[in-house]
């Protein structure tokens, strides 16, 4: 079914322009370098990293993503993961519950359970974390249409068990703007969902003062096609529309931004890879300086999470994608990640399996135990390409960012679907250089084989009982729950989302006490506020 | 190649939410001359298969990259034959497993490809079902 790129010839030699279009100089030189120096790490404007010590006080977290069938078994890969010496939780969610949908609406059929885990009531959140400590064990949850619902789940199962919220460290990631961009998980209008953010990113600072209610992604629109600049770019645009939102509703940034996290790929190209990071950590800092009036270093900071692999994984020769991962992952490192998820090298085709899983976070291992690399805090820092190449990154940044804010705003070129067009136009460039064979991919459009060769070992298979379990215990729960306490806590929700003053994160969180279904939650708010319309422009 | 007069629906049935593959598609077609239609995210197979008849396309696309489509699939034949278009061309494209390529045609899909295959090559095959028909 592939046909083999047979006539393209080799490549001579690596392009000498960076994936973002920047032409690299054959040697980079001491009079090319930022004039007013760069400082030290862990000082402003925190271009060599965000803590003074880097990588020596403490590692970054191997948080790999996970999750898929029926609570109970993800349970099992979390615990497996864990004894390996996984660090942190990453708990990917099935499509149903990222979209809003009950297991046993028509919208959900064929898709339960298929891609993360299930969570249609707090009885399925809490066999999914049953065993596992979550006072010390930090939580990520990928998940921003129904992330309000799923934190209040959070903390529904940290009160059953009694475990004081304040203990809480996670996060959700909680950025709509890139969902109706990029990932598609989006169910409310803009406005109302940006008001369901600020909610949540205000109650959690009050009740989980150490867990993160966002982390602004750029991850998903880098995996779509746009370049390391403009996914470090539409990030922070996105990132600014939130805080401008924060600070409407009374929000004080020198606190809030304490909280705010960031999300990115990794992908292949070393030196760019690196350098985004630098330059994005030293412009977030400068301008929340500068527009909003940041003083508290501690607000300042940058910090981020990335995955490595994304759709630098190729489904051609497969294994080639470990050292793929490998390389990335030392990007990250240098780059001065938080936390760090390597995909494993079947994940370009299926939920990986758990021989899979374990190589992608060995890879992790060997870089942090074994590779050296973080022994010395950002021991690339004063290079001159490195530099030079941060500086570059950076002005590059400001230009995509002004071209938004030219058009009128990030909030505005999302409902006008002119972002995605623009994504969508880079996609296909993308994909042409690679047809082309400019863009080399090992395996795929170069150094391929003459025949395709199966060489993958094992085949992830699905549980089938595993929906058949999910399905029965929500009716179970509807059948034997408190009906008139959820239509309670569901017109009190009801209410709330009618005005525009009301926090609504502690009526979620009783409505998940009263084990109401996420369908139900959603259901009622989409009453008030309707549905998002996607703009469809090619 | 030309796909001059033929008219497309590129489709995003169930909950899957990465486009790309579909956004490039369809670009794709229409750059080779095809009048093509997107429906945008979260369709069920129903509604594309009403859309195809009610803009009497010659084919549509199923772009499905959450797993699901073996199902996914089937409802769309389906619900495609139950309102008169058994006649409209099928094509899937995203992450399908080899394995699962011959029960998608044997459930009625024209064609299967996949995101390695190259875009030329993808629009003359196109091009060259719609032609047999």
């Amino acid at each position: 079914m592939n046909k083999p790129h047979t006539e393209l010839a080799e490549p001579n030699q690596p392009s000498l322009k960076t994936p973002s279009g920047i032409e690299a100089p054959e040697v980079a030189t001491a009079d090319m370098v930022h004039p007013e120096g760069i400082g030290a790490p862990g000082e402003y404007p925190f271009t060599r990293g965000i803590f003074d010590n880097g990588y020596r006080g403490r590692l970054w977290t191997f948080r790999q993503y996970s999750g898929f069938g029926s609570a109970e078994e993800t349970n099992e890969r979390y615990k497996f993961l864990i004894n390996q010496g996984q660090t942190g939780l990453s708990v990917a969610l099935d499509l149903p519950t990222q979209c809003g949908y009950d297991p046993t609406d028509p919208m959900a059929s064929s898709e339960v359970g298929k891609v993360g885990v299930p969570i249609a009531t707090l009885a399925d959140a809490e066999i999914l974390f049953d065993g596992l400590d979550l006072a010390k064990l930090s939580t990520s949850f990928t998940i921003n249409g129904t992330a309000a619902i799923i934190y209040a789940m959070y903390l529904a199962v940290a009160d059953k068990r009694g475990i004081p919220r304040a203990k809480l460290t996670g996060t959700i990631q909680n950025d709509i703007l890139k969902e109706y961009v990029a990932r598609g998980t989006w169910i409310f209008p803009v406005r109302p969902s940006m008001r369901l953010i600020a909610d949540s990113v205000m109650y959690s600072n009050e009740q989980t003062p150490r867990f993160n209610p966002i982390s602004i992604a750029g991850a998903h629109v880098r995996d779509a096609g746009c370049t390391a600049v403009e996914e470090m770019a539409y990030t922070l645009a996105n990132a600014f529309a939130y805080v401008d939102e924060l600070v409407r509703r009374g929000g004080d940034p020198n606190a809030f931004a304490k909280r705010l996290s960031f999300f990115f790929y990794v992908h292949m190209d070393f030196f760019e890879e690196i350098c985004k990071f630098r330059a994005a950590r030293r412009y977030w800092a400068k301008q929340l300086k500068a527009r909003y009036g940041v003083t508290d270093d501690k607000a300042l900071m940058f910090r981020f999470g990335v995955v490595c692999g994304g759709s630098s994984l190729t489904a051609e020769q497969p294994y080639n994608n470990i050292v793929r991962v490998g390389i990335e992952n030392m990007a990250a490192v240098f780059g001065g990640a938080q936390s760090i998820f390597t995909c494993a090298f079947d994940e370009a085709f299926q939920i990986p399996t758990e021989t899979s899983a374990e190589i992608a976070l060995r890879t992790q291992q060997i870089v942090a135990y074994e590779s050296g690399i973080s022994r010395t805090v950002d021991p690339l820092g004063g290079s001159y390409y490195v530099e030079w190449l941060t500086d570059r990154m950076e002005e590059e940044m400001e230009k995509v960012m002004a071209e938004i804010d030219e058009y009128g705003g990030t909030v505005q070129a999302i409902e006008d679907g002119y972002l995605q067009m623009r994504i969508a136009r880079r996609a296909l460039e993308r994909k042409l250089d690679t047809d082309k064979g400019d863009r080399v991919v090992v395996g795929v459009n170069h150094f391929r084989h003459e025949e395709e060769r199966n060489e993958l070992g094992e085949v992830f298979r699905m549980n089938p009982e595993a929906v058949k379990t999910v399905v029965e215990r929500y009716h179970h729960v509807k059948a034997t729950r408190d009906n008139a306490a959820v239509e309670r806590t569901l017109a009190a929700l009801a209410a709330a989302a009618a005005t525009d003053d009301v926090n609504l994160m502690p009526l979620l969180v009783d409505c998940c006490h009263a084990y109401a279904t996420v369908g139900e939650m959603v259901d009622t708010l989409k009453r008030e506020w309707g549905e998002f319309e996607e703009p469809v422009r090619l | 190649m030309s796909l001059a007069g033929k008219r497309i629906l590129i489709a995003k049935p169930g909950l899957d939410g990465h486009d790309v593959g579909a956004k490039i598609i369809a670009l794709a077609l229409r750059d080779a001359g095809a009048e093509v239609i997107y429906t945008g995210l979260r369709k069920s197979p129903q509604y594309i298969a009403r859309v195809a008849v009610e803009e009497d396309v010659d084919a549509v696309g199923l772009s499905i990259l959450s797993g699901s489509h073996v199902d996914l699939v089937r409802d769309t034949v389906r619900h495609l034959r139950e309102a008169q278009g058994g006649n409209i061309k099928i094509f899937v494209g995203g992450t399908i497993p080899q394995e699962d390529v011959e029960p998608l045609m044997t459930s009625g899909a024209a064609g299967v490809f996949n995101a390695s295959q190259r875009i030329e090559d993808v629009v003359a095959e196109v091009g060259r079902l719609l032609d047999d028909a």
